[in-house]
């Protein structure tokens, strides 16, 4: 079961796990991160924009690595674009195999991947003000695990 | 315009009077855009996609009528 999506508009995460997991019988382990809009001192807002051309392919290409590298039953991607407030659900990776291992390392492999090459800017609202967020050395470093 | 080039564009799209004798190049685009914007593209960092396909070297570009180009800064990640 593969469920590759962009939303615009608030999600709740456990209104997705719960399906996804029973779309895959005889699962052996299923493994979830949800990301949130963290409580940054100051921050009132975030905002994702992407590009749709590239965006959801981008994920769509993603979620075939993950499958080509890992034996996994299932794969959900679920990420946000628009405006978000802090505490707000921004992306969700579930990954549905046979063993525990394949699971918990795709979910990685898909976040890593997620934070650092997929086609989103960011940008956050402070004081009323928006300013965009640089790339971090960290994204990067994370990639080059895999 | 994508990201922070939204901003120096002051818009997130342009439409560019095109020559009708030739398809634009990176320097035609460039001298078509606002100023710091033809300045930030510079930055190696930063790709172009023309209908929606990642050019691998955004110095070759050649555009026609009715093309979209995305200026695509440095991602800031998910």
């Amino acid at each position: 079961m593969r469920d590759i999506r962009l939303l615009d508009q608030m999600f709740l995460p456990g209104m997705l796990i719960g399906p996804f997991t029973q779309a895959n019988p005889g699962l052996g382990g299923v493994c979830t991160f949800v990301g949130e809009v963290r409580y940054d001192e100051g921050v009132e807002a975030l905002e994702l924009t992407h590009y749709e051309p590239l965006t959801l392919p981008g994920m769509h290409a993603l979620a075939d690595r993950a499958f080509e590298r890992f034996t996994l039953m299932g794969l959900l991607m679920v990420h946000r674009v628009g405006q978000m407030r802090p505490g707000e659900p921004i992306v969700c990776v579930s990954a549905a195999a046979l063993h525990r291992r394949d699971a918990i390392d795709a979910v990685d492999f898909c976040m890593d991947h997620l934070k650092s090459a997929a086609w989103f800017w960011k940008r956050e609202k402070r004081g009323g003000e928006w300013h965009w967020i640089e790339p971090r050395e960290q994204d990067h470093s994370d990639l080059a695990r895999w | 315009m994508l990201g922070k080039l939204a901003d120096l564009a002051q818009a997130g799209t342009i439409a560019l009077p095109l020559p009708l004798s030739k398809p634009l190049d990176w320097e035609g685009l460039k001298a078509a855009l606002p100023p710091a914007l033809a300045e930030a593209l510079e930055d190696p960092r930063i790709r172009v996609a023309i209908n929606g396909a990642l050019l691998p070297n955004k110095t070759k570009l050649q555009a026609g009528a009715g093309d979209e180009i995305a200026l695509l800064p440095p991602v800031s990640g998910g």
